[in-house]
């Protein structure tokens, strides 16, 4: 009797995973920390749309729940949505930042990262009449007097001023002196660069496409770890600032499923993002596929979020 | 130019059905919140705000200018009919107006307050049209500094000269600076003073201020004080229309008024109620006849009026090229802006050029609508304002509870809700103006920041506001603003 059950046991993790992935989930139940509009919701709807294309999910309900980075979100997925398959959360780089600077109780470890979905690499511009040429010119300024290079971005402790934070570290400037005048995001930011009344500025690369493209704005270097094809910019690290940055977007599987419902979601999603339909969406928004399966993200993240952490503790936004 | 090309463009968009359909509702919508005494193109759309989430960004804009310039036309209505001011830019409308009313002249009032609006409106409208794209070029040259003296102006003039009290004019403002100030700091990240609940590091949403103090607070003041009050609205008699003499007397005041109005809403002066003043008393000054003035004189309603459709206009200058609001409805339709990830500014023009262009065309086609709708349909109107207000203010309350729990589903915010509606409630029972609230709740934190970029770029060095020749220009043009009136007031 023992041994058959073992064999039927065997055969079951042997069956799971084509049972499951043969498996629709019936209600797919996203979690949006944020308000309608923005990225994650972007990225929720897109998610939406392919399971139900491709028939990975029967019925989608997204649930948004605002504030804060997703810190107010976050805690309400751990505590309301504990144990509830067919449950996600779409999250990313702002969030782990975010915990860090709110002080949030509720951390990333305290969900179960499933996969990284998207992202975008950051662009440093400086104003088209400007003297830097390269990325070298703004960090032999920056080096000579950090104080006289005014950097304009998104909100201090996001993305763009981590960024900043980490090329002032690997060029050997301290971060607490970077003078980071800090906007409601790349666009707010623009008039102030094309005007000339900041040095440089970072954002993401969407953010100043258009002014970049027009010949108003100069791109000095992406933050992507090697070059995007179709695109005339060198990366951080060509022009020796040894600094990789992507605002990554990802999704995650609240805390206390079930190893098989966990395994269901992780199959489920690593469907929906090989698929033909959400690569067109990618194409569609102009994100970056840069997908990471469970095992791997989880790892990611905790590097990530250690990183972050790092980086804002020197920029003072954590104390 | 090249501003009538992308002029031509704008109204083959505006003339979409789908479009004309957004200006339609539009108008009537404002016209029928301007028509009601309290209710306001401010708080209509801050409770329709939501719907940014789902049109698209052109047809929400398309609606709420149709609202703001429906309001002002509906205004006019009740300020004839009721002698109760429906928007605080017709209060001197009441003045004259209603004495026409009482002699029988309503039609004639209602006739030339409408065409005047027209008239006036299109004016602003043009000038908006060929103005606006001036003001661009030399916007780039504002960095934060000139920002910053800027909405230190628009500050004074908006509370200290617009209020009959200068203290309590700028205690509104600085009660709506100080919930501006709640929530996480752009500059350092930190928290500030929020109490530790997680629901306010966002700040205060600008829709449960604005549906507070103007829904919330305006049914507690009727419930409190209102009630009992029973309004007469005065019959639309007389002949349909205006006389050859009273086309005769009106044409110079609606020109005059349109001249008088536009420059104050398009200078960060803020709101519609100076102009429409300083209309009237330039209007008795120049009649032909002023000892009419005060027992129906039909220049005291065509002029002001004109004034208040011009400003309207106007107030979409510097809202549409600097992202600066001068008037509560203005700052809500920023933050409209803001909730598509649209920054208005001089970049506006040109990453948004079609929304822009469309939204400066529907406003030409939603003054034709406008003038349509109210000759005509006058007798509509009218019946609004004999709907019991107990029954329309109980269900503005539901509404307003609603739309302010819809935001975040969040019960922190229905507690600031009516929290905030007892705050108006006061405000309106001890005359403070509300208006600044809004105006320091979205610019107050707007302008902190261009403080302190501008302090951050120069590391730290304070000159910078007085060193850069435009913006000691505007800081002293504050300053005049604030001690000019005293003076004033001490003769």
């Amino acid at each position: 009797m023992k041994s058959l059950h073992a064999v039927a046991g065997a055969l079951a993790l042997f069956l799971a995973p084509t049972l499951a992935s043969a498996q629709t989930i019936d209600t797919l139940k996203i979690m949006v920390p944020a308000a309608p509009g923005g990225g994650w919701d972007q990225t929720g709807k897109a998610i939406e749309a392919v399971v139900k294309a491709e028939s990975i999910a029967k019925n989608v309900q997204i649930t948004h729940v605002p504030g804060a980075g997703g810190t107010v979100g976050l805690p309400q997925f751990v505590n309301q949505w504990k144990g509830q398959a067919g449950s996600l959360m779409v999250g990313g780089m702002v969030m782990a930042g975010a915990i860090v600077a709110n002080k949030s109780a509720v951390k990333l470890t305290d969900v179960q990262p499933l996969a990284r979905l998207t992202g975008e690499f950051e662009v440093i511009v400086v104003p088209s009449n400007s003297p830097h040429k390269s990325m070298a010119d703004l960090v032999a300024a920056l080096k000579a007097d950090p104080g006289k290079v005014a950097w304009a971005g998104g909100s201090a402790g996001g993305t763009d001023h981590i960024l900043v934070g980490l090329i002032a570290e690997a060029v050997g400037v301290d971060p607490t002196k970077i003078n980071y005048v800090a906007y409601s995001g790349g666009g707010a930011a623009q008039a102030a660069i094309l005007g000339g009344h900041v040095a440089a500025g970072v954002s993401g690369w969407g953010e100043f496409a258009g002014q970049i493209e027009a010949g108003k704005m100069r791109a000095l270097a992406i933050s992507a770890g090697t070059r995007t094809p179709g695109l005339n910019v060198p990366t951080l690290k060509e022009q020796g600032v040894n600094v990789e940055l992507f605002n990554w977007r990802g999704v995650f599987a609240p805390p206390g499923l079930k190893d098989a419902d966990k395994n269901a979601l992780a199959q489920a999603i690593d469907k929906m993002a090989k698929s033909a339909a959400w690569k067109a969406e990618l194409d569609k928004k102009q994100w970056l596929g840069i997908y990471m399966p469970a095992s791997e993200f989880t790892t990611y993240v905790a590097a990530e979020s250690k990183a972050i952490e790092g980086i804002l503790t020197k920029l003072g936004i954590a104390k | 130019m090249e501003t009538l090309a992308a002029l031509g463009a704008g109204f083959a968009l505006a003339l979409d059905p789908v479009n004309l359909l957004w200006a339609l509702g539009g108008v009537t919508i404002g016209t029928a919140i301007g028509v009601l005494p309290g209710l306001g193109p401010a708080l209509t759309i801050a409770l329709l705000l939501p719907i940014t989430y789902k049109v698209g960004a052109t047809a929400a804009f398309i609606l709420f200018a149709g609202i703001y310039y429906g309001a002002m036309f509906g205004g006019s209505t009740t300020s004839i009919l009721l002698n109760t001011p429906g928007e605080s830019a017709t209060i001197v409308t009441a003045l004259e107006g209603h004495r026409m009313a009482r002699q029988g002249r309503a039609a004639a009032a209602l006739a030339t307050a409408a065409v005047g609006s027209f008239v006036a409106g299109t004016i602003g409208i043009v000038l908006l049209t060929f103005l606006a794209p001036v003001v661009v070029e030399l916007a780039l040259a504002f960095g934060p500094a000139e920002y910053f003296a800027l909405m230190v102006l628009a500050f004074v003039t908006v509370s200290a000269v617009l209020g009959r009290s200068l203290a309590k004019g700028l205690a509104s403002l600085f009660f709506g600076i100080g919930l501006g100030l709640i929530g996480v700091d752009l500059q350092t990240g930190q928290p500030r003073f929020t109490f530790g609940l997680p629901e306010l590091l966002d700040g205060i949403n600008v829709v449960v201020v604005a549906v507070g103090l103007f829904a919330v607070g305006e049914t507690l003041y009727l419930a409190l004080h209102g009630a009992g009050r029973t309004a007469t609205v005065l019959p639309v008699g007389g002949r349909l229309g205006m006389t050859g003499e009273d086309w005769r007397r009106s044409w110079k005041p609606w020109l005059r008024g349109a001249a008088i109005g536009f420059p104050f809403g398009a200078l960060p002066a803020g709101g519609a109620e100076i102009p429409t003043f300083l209309s009237y008393a330039v209007e008795k000054r120049l009649c032909r006849k002023p000892e009419e003035f005060g027992h129906g004189a039909i220049e005291g309603v065509a002029g002001p009026e004109a004034a208040n459709n011009a400003s309207t206009a106007g107030v979409l200058v510097p809202m549409l090229t600097l992202g600066l609001p001068t008037s509560a409805t203005a700052a809500i339709m920023l933050s409209a802006f803001q909730s598509y990830g649209l920054n208005p500014g001089p970049l506006l023009f040109q990453n948004q050029p079609e929304l822009v262009w469309t939204l400066i065309a529907s406003l030409y086609i939603g003054n034709v609508m406008l003038l349509v709708l109210n000759l005509p349909l006058i007798g509509i109107w009218v019946r609004i304002l004999q709907i019991p207000p107990p029954w329309l203010y109980g269900g503005i309350l539901v509404f307003a509870t609603i739309g302010a729990y819809g935001i975040s589903h969040s019960v922190v915010d229905l507690v600031l809700l009516y929290a905030i509606g007892a705050v108006g409630y006061a405000m309106r029972r001890f005359d403070y103006p509300s208006a600044p609230v809004i105006i320091g709740l979205i610019l107050g934190p707007l302008a902190e920041q261009e403080m302190r970029r501008a302090l951050t770029i120069s590391q730290g060095d304070p000159t910078v506001f007085v060193t850069q020749p435009l913006a000691a220009a505007l800081l002293a043009l504050a300053a005049l603003a604030l001690i000019v009136p005293a003076l004033f007031r001490r003769r």
